[in-house]
């Protein structure tokens, strides 16, 4: 029954969506303020009824409920708790589920959301967030009911795949799917400014923290993605170029072009056409990743439970809303007014520059991804395309764009110097170079190019936080108090500013750790319990090897100790499982972490002699790729609390917020006659109050 | 600077950047693609000693065979031919006989496929496309699709040992 409820709960949000989609729509055409205002407890009906739904589901799941279909082919009464529950997004259904879940909370999230949106946009955003819902419900109902009851039922399930019977697939689809499916908020808003034809910095504000947390959450879920590839597939690698990573680095490429044109946009009124166009373009290569992963048309080691019938559904959805949106932005775009166009060396030339880099390294990998595709379709040739593509064509872009991150972000707006950039990054410079030098001398005869990556990373983190010094002490400050009143000038930095700082340095962290893995050791052994084999200046010993029974699984322990000049370090495990119920085994591998640096021993086979093939990583610094990942997504959270987003709705107080902007404008850039400040200072604040109250154009 | 020159400069940099990137493509077109090749297509097309590609079929049954030093020789057939591969190396938890498997590698001159790769999979039931499509020509193919469908679903009780 509860079931059942949970299945008639999808049709009423399909039906309550189809208001959520029209009433909206109609009452911004005829401004109708109350068919506008349906569109709130529309889109939270909608998000209510699919959480239900949700929540049935994973009951039917922690009940083990072998009458469902979906339930017996991917649980098993044996499994651990965690793993039921987890399960309930580990297979084709329950993932759409989750992914529709997600898009109706952004779209509640928008309904009630506080800040400063026009009511018109709220409710053109609210009923094309709507249409996307009804594309996906429609999916979900027609071609994959994860209610489908089975009868009779079976007494025991088929188990989930052991692959994703690990901590990482509680965390990382969800992140992953709120990250994808953050970005179809941003999608709905572009399509609201073409629908109502305006397109302004409001627009851009009220986009902005949506964007930030689409791209937040998706760079978490590529981290934490990645992460587990590295620990359960036992190479010791954390990226691939598998076509379902590059469906999920895409995305990302778009959404941090999108993040900074729209700042662009926030400022100086401009880039409204790319920045819709981008808008687009972020969730349609959402939606193409959605589809490569779902339909299996790419060869993939991440592809699961794969079904090509309901690819062509999704092929279709895919077509309609890009080719929808995207004739729509060709009839609308010419109503959009230009804005000006930059000093090339300028705050906003430099973000320009970013955005050009950005999305050319976006198509690279897009070509790479889909050219297999396309030519096998044209020609019928199979090919594959893979890490040495991507590597002679996304490295020579994404680094001299990390080689010029740093100035972006000290130049200053409308129109900066040479000389002003070079007199405020020489210090950053210096020193990366000098770390260059130092690890070219620390680890001479190794690889020769690394040792330059870790100094752009050095210089990548110096850079970021060259900002804050440079604002701190901004007028040469000099004395006692010098030193307090710079860090009472930096902690009175906007925290959007300090939001950047970090995800710039989390930029420079990942690629540090990034070059490092240039240093990592492997070797491939065969052993016997009793060997010792050397790795890194650690000793692993086989302790043995000896069979375990736990919940649905067998597995096969090696035991290592890890000595370090005799002394003995750690002990660590590494697993060979086997799933009765599915008759799959996996590889665990056994990890122990020093610092930021991993020791990483997995086994094999057992060779005909008896001995077993171990494979020992030591992998330096490796932490760090995923370490700055989550800065780079701590630095979006707290451009989250920036006040801008926080206060006022249009009513804004005009002269209480102008006035603190002043104020705060004050206190950190007194006494500060030339450099960036200058620039500062004569920058259009569009973030004042003046642009909310008046709507521009 | 001018208006003029302001939108040139914009345009040339845009323009510069896309021709380089696209330079780039179309080197790395030429020289990292991978072809995908089936045994049957091996047999009867021939492929010179030392060009790198994607060899995809079943794993032959009995042809496994493990030597010393992690290496280990099999045959990898599709129904049109077979092609024998040696690999060193530790061989992906899903690696076994009767099944899809994707190694990369070269012939060499007496045409064994010396592989450096062999790729693994997640999913039992996952058959990679190229394998799929070759089984199909060779009226190898007896896979009904992922047995996660309600369809194949049905049948488990008789077929899933309970414990």
């Amino acid at each position: 029954m509860l079931i059942e409820a949970g299945h008639f709960a999808l049709a009423l949000a399909l039906g309550l969506s189809v208001v959520q989609f029209l009433v909206p729509l109609w009452g911004a055409r005829t401004n109708d303020a109350t068919l506008m205002s349906v569109g709130t407890p529309a889109a939270l009906g909608v998000f209510g009824l699919v959480l239900f739904s949700f929540g049935v589901l994973s009951w039917a799941y922690a009940t083990s409920d072998f009458s469902l279909a979906n339930v017996v082919a991917n649980s098993h009464s044996q499994k651990p708790f965690v793993y039921k529950l987890t399960g309930v997004w580990g297979n084709h259904e329950g993932s759409m589920l989750l992914w529709i879940v997600i898009l109706a909370l952004f779209g509640a999230l928008v309904a009630i959301a506080k800040n400063a949106v026009p009511p018109k946009l709220r409710a053109n955003t609210i009923a094309m967030q709507g249409l996307v819902t009804i594309a996906f419900l429609l999916f979900l109902l027609i071609t994959s009911n994860p209610f489908e009851r089975l009868s009779p039922a079976p007494f025991e399930g088929q188990d989930l795949n052991p692959f994703l019977q690990d901590p990482g697939l509680a965390i990382h689809p969800p992140l992953l799917y709120i990250g994808y499916v953050g970005f179809s908020i941003t999608f709905a808003f572009a399509m609201a400014a073409l629908i109502e034809g305006k397109i302004d910095a409001v627009w851009a504000r009220a986009v902005r923290p949506w964007t930030l947390t689409a791209w937040g959450f998706l760079t978490l879920g590529i981290a934490m993605g990645s992460y587990w590839a590295y620990y359960e597939l036992g190479w010791g690698g954390w990226w691939f170029w598998d076509p379902v990573e590059n469906a999920s680095l895409m995305p990302w490429l778009a959404g941090t072009a999108l993040i900074h044109s729209t700042v662009v946009m926030e400022r100086r009124d401009a880039l409204k056409v790319w920045t819709i166009l981008l808008a687009i373009l972020t969730f349609s290569l959402s939606l193409l990743g959605t589809f490569l992963v779902r339909s299996g048309v790419l060869t993939s080691v991440h592809a699961f439970a794969v079904d090509p019938d309901r690819g062509l559904f999704i092929l279709g959805i895919l077509v309609f809303f890009i080719g929808g949106s995207l004739a729509l932005f060709a009839w609308r775009a010419s109503m959009l007014k230009q804005g000006g166009i930059f000093a090339p060396v300028s705050r906003e030339g430099a973000l320009v520059l970013n955005n050009l880099f950005l999305s050319t390294a976006c198509a690279t990998v897009f070509i790479g991804t889909l050219y297999p595709l396309a030519l096998e379709s044209l020609t019928g040739a199979k090919i594959s395309v893979g890490a040495p593509f991507f590597n002679a064509t996304f490295l020579p872009i994404v680094i001299p764009l990390l080689m010029l991150l740093p100035f972006g972000q000290v130049i200053a707006w409308k129109r900066g110097d040479m000389a002003g950039i070079a007199s405020r990054l020489w210090v950053a410079g210096g020193l990366a170079i000098l770390a260059t030098v130092a690890v070219y001398a620390v680890t001479f005869g190794g690889p020769a190019l690394a040792p330059l990556a870790v100094g752009l990373g050095v210089f990548l983190v110096l850079g970021a936080f060259n900002e804050v010094a440079t604002r701190s002490f901004a007028g040469g400050i000099t004395g006692a108090g010098a030193l307090a009143l710079a860090a009472r000038r930096a902690l009175g930095l906007p925290r959007s500013t300090w939001g950047t700082v970090l995800a710039h340095a989390g930029v420079g962290v990942t690629v540090i750790g990034i070059a490092a893995t240039a240093w990592s050791v492997e070797r491939i052994v065969s052993m016997n319990p009793g060997d010792v084999e050397p790795i890194a200046g650690y000793e692993a010993r086989l302790e043995g090897v000896f069979p375990r029974t736990l919940h649905n699984y067998n597995e096969d322990v090696a035991r290592f100790t890890l000595t370090r000049d005799g002394e003995v370090v750690s002990q660590l495990e590494t697993m060979k499982r086997m799933y009765p119920a599915r008759g799959m085994s996996t590889t665990e591998a056994g990890l122990e972490t020093f610092g930021f640096s991993q020791v990483y021993i997995s086994f094999g086979e057992v060779q005909p002699d008896g001995s077993l093939g171990v494979r020992l990583y030591y992998k330096p610094f490796v932490l760090l790729i995923w370490i700055g990942s989550v800065i780079m997504a701590a630095g979006a959270a707290l451009s989250l609390t920036d006040r801008r987003f926080r206060v006022g709705a249009p009513v804004r107080a005009k002269g209480q917020e102008k006035g603190q902007e002043r104020g705060q404008d004050k206190g950190h850039t007194k006494g500060q006659a030339s450099g960036h400040a200058g620039g500062r200072r004569d920058e259009p604040r569009a973030a004042g109050g003046s642009a909310a109250a008046v709507p521009a154009e | 600077m001018t208006r003029k020159q302001r939108r040139l400069t914009m345009i040339g940099a845009a323009g510069v950047t896309l021709a380089l990137a696209l330079g780039l493509v179309l080197w790395a077109m030429s020289d990292t693609i991978v072809f995908f090749r089936a045994p049957s297509q091996v047999a009867s097309e021939g492929v010179e000693p030392g060009v790198r590609f994607r060899l995809g079929g079943l794993v032959e049954a009995g042809s496994v065979e493990r030597h010393g030093d992690q290496v280990t020789t099999f045959a990898v057939g599709d129904g049109g031919g077979i092609v024998p591969v040696r690999y060193q190396g530790l061989l992906p938890d899903l690696f076994r006989e009767g099944q899809g498997v994707v190694a990369e590698g070269r012939l060499d001159a007496e045409g064994l496929f010396v592989a450096d790769t062999v790729l693994a999979r997640h999913d039992e039931n996952y058959m990679p496309r190229e394998v799929a499509d070759a089984l199909k020509e060779n009226g190898l193919w007896q896979h009904d699709g992922p047995a996660v469908r309600p369809a194949a679903a049905r049948d488990l009780p008789s077929t899933t040992p309970t414990q």
